[in-house]
């Protein structure tokens, strides 16, 4: 694939909706010194999906297997956009017109900056579209 | 190959002549040293002389579990203590365990049924076999011990637990059977597959796998995952742990040792017998034992019999996987939910693993139905969409095969718990139990 550098690998971990188990994640990869730059959990009643973005996901991931968690590795894109109203609607716009349907993102800002995990539909036409548009994307080395 | 080919081949009529003769010698020994027995026909207005043959045995009161425990330790033995050679119990659930004794013609005779059902699986005095079910009062090592001794194989008799050194025994020692209980077999192939140990460091062939329920789809899961031809064998404390049936290699049934163990079919709520074929309640009769013979005993195992000769060229009736007891049975908001039938759906669902947990709670007078289940490492998804429709699809499928929807909760991997022994897989919160 095109753009190889800009696919982003994030853990998804699969955790049941109880006390403790996201603790239990985080304490692992902390012993590891595995920081997680950014994550999400989207979840329901029983369970829930920790979705976390690191430096090493490889490592992480396997980390976690021997702990026994569910855990996969996912293409995922991470924009860097500013930190300003409308920049985030000016990015999806050029998506919506090239018909890119977005499964989940999750997004958070520091200072000028602001950074969006989007997870599409269409990975090599979204990130064709991106990069047309000028718009930075973070790539791999730079995920500490 | 055929152990006993005399008596597992015989000639059906000349079968029920000898059960005819043996029923009548052991109701007249019940009568003349067992006063509840004897109390017992006294009352139904029977005497030894009213049994004439095989055809009469439903004239004979039944006796229950209940009995067992009533009667506990020693008060269902027909021969003296002087004459009991080893005591075994069964883990009772509910209060008092349920204790039988056997004398050393008992013994020989469960050392003789046994190794006609090893015999069957292929097995013969140059095989190794492991035996990992439980010894002690339990019924099954010491069981499968005799059996094996029986044909001349060679018995490495590890009983239960330690998995990794059960694991390192069947690689070293070359076991080519594995006997134990077939939730501790899945156990055990999961191990087996952690321990990065190749398949080819072991040669182990046939499982020797009884002493709870399992249905044919865990058979085939068993076979897949360890390689191995799973064969069932039968037994129950009560009437003479491990041997009392067996699968022969046509796994066309179970073939019951009738001249010993004699079964009857009867409706599970009447206690009528019921025709040839017939679903219902199996009932045993102890033709032969001496220590603690039981006339007409209610196992509570659902299942039917077959009597047409096997392929195999056995006589012997065939016994259908016993689909359930009465008292693993759940009735839950009226439905009759049986926990192996929740095992087979998961069985054949590629997505999910075969363990579970049900957990069944009263809520504002409606009946809860929680099933707990893994979903195998590799599906597991990304998306809560995709995760949400394995759900979606299991629950249905359970749906369908018991009738009632569960709640289905999907959990983490490995966090149901593994047996080592006989598993537990039901909670009944219900308090209106007694």
């Amino acid at each position: 694939m095109a753009n190889d550098n800009m696919i982003v690998k994030q853990l998804s971990v699969f955790l049941e909706n109880k006390t403790g188990r996201l603790n239990h994640v985080a304490e692992i990869l902390g012993k590891e010194g595995i920081n997680m730059t950014a994550f999400s959990v989207a979840d329901n009643s029983d369970f829930g999906i920790l979705r976390v973005i690191v430096h090493e996901p490889e490592r992480a991931a396997k980390i976690l297997r021997d702990h026994l968690f569910a855990v996969s590795l996912t293409d995922v894109i991470c924009l860097k956009i500013s930190n300003k109203a409308g920049s985030l609607s000016s990015v999806l716009s050029i998506l919506e017109k090239e018909d890119i349907y977005i499964e989940y993102m999750y997004a958070f800002s520091e200072g000028d900056d602001a950074n969006v995990v989007i997870r599409p539909d269409k990975f090599e036409e979204c990130l064709a579209a991106l990069k047309k548009n000028n718009i930075v994307m973070w790539n791999r080395e730079q995920i500490v | 190959m055929i152990w006993n080919e005399t008596v597992e081949c015989m000639d059906r009529q000349r079968l029920r002549d000898l059960q005819s003769v043996r029923l009548k010698r052991v109701v007249e020994r019940v009568y003349h040293n067992c006063e509840p027995y004897r109390k017992r026909m006294q009352e139904a207005g029977v005497s030894p002389s009213d049994i004439n043959g095989i055809e009469d045995i439903a004239k004979l009161p039944f006796t229950s579990k209940q009995d067992l425990r009533d009667y506990y330790p020693y008060g269902l033995l027909s021969s003296p203590l002087s004459e009991i050679v080893r005591i075994h119990a069964s883990s009772g659930t509910t209060g008092k365990p349920i204790v039988v004794g056997l004398t050393r013609n008992d013994l020989s005779v469960w050392s003789e049924v046994g190794a006609r059902c090893l015999t069957a699986f292929g097995l013969g005095k140059n095989d190794t076999v492991q035996v990992a079910y439980g010894y002690g009062l339990f019924t099954g090592g010491l069981g499968a011990h005799a059996a094996v001794e029986n044909i001349g194989g060679t018995v490495i008799p590890i009983s239960s637990g330690n998995t990794q050194k059960q694991i390192l025994m069947m690689r070293d020692l070359g076991a080519k059977a594995l006997a134990c209980t077939p939730s501790y077999a899945m156990y055990l192939a999961e191990a087996m597959e952690a321990s990065g140990y190749p398949r080819e460091d072991f040669q182990l062939r046939v499982g020797v796998f009884g002493a709870e329920p399992w249905t044919e789809e865990m058979r085939r899961t068993i076979e897949a995952k360890l390689n191995i031809k799973a064969y069932d064998i039968y037994g129950l404390t009560e009437i003479m742990g491990p041997g009392v049936g067996y699968e022969c290699e046509c796994q066309h049934g179970t073939h019951l040792n009738e001249d010993h163990f004699f079964p009857e079919i009867v409706d599970p709520e009447t206690g009528e017998p019921l025709p040839e074929g017939s679903h219902g309640e199996l009932v045993f009769t102890t033709l032969t034992k001496e220590g603690m013979p039981l006339i007409r005993f209610r196992t509570h195992d659902l299942t039917a019999l077959h009597y047409e000769k096997c392929k195999c060229g056995r006589t012997l009736v065939r016994m259908d996987k016993i689909m359930g007891r009465c008292d693993d049975m759940l009735i839950i908001r009226g439905v009759n939910v049986f926990p192996s039938q929740i095992e087979s759906v998961l069985c054949e669902a590629e997505e999910f693993e075969p363990h579970f947990f049900i957990t069944v709670d009263r809520v504002n007078n409606t009946d809860t139905f929680e099933v707990k289940v893994e979903v195998k490492p590799e599906y597991y998804k990304d998306d809560m969409k995709g995760m949400l429709e394995l759900k979606k699809s299991i629950t249905h499928k359970i749906q369908n095969v018991i009738g009632i929807m569960p709640d289905v909760k999907l959990v983490e991997p490995r966090s149901i718990e593994r047996s080592e022994g006989k598993v537990k897989r039901v909670l009944d919160k219900r308090v209106f139990k007694n």
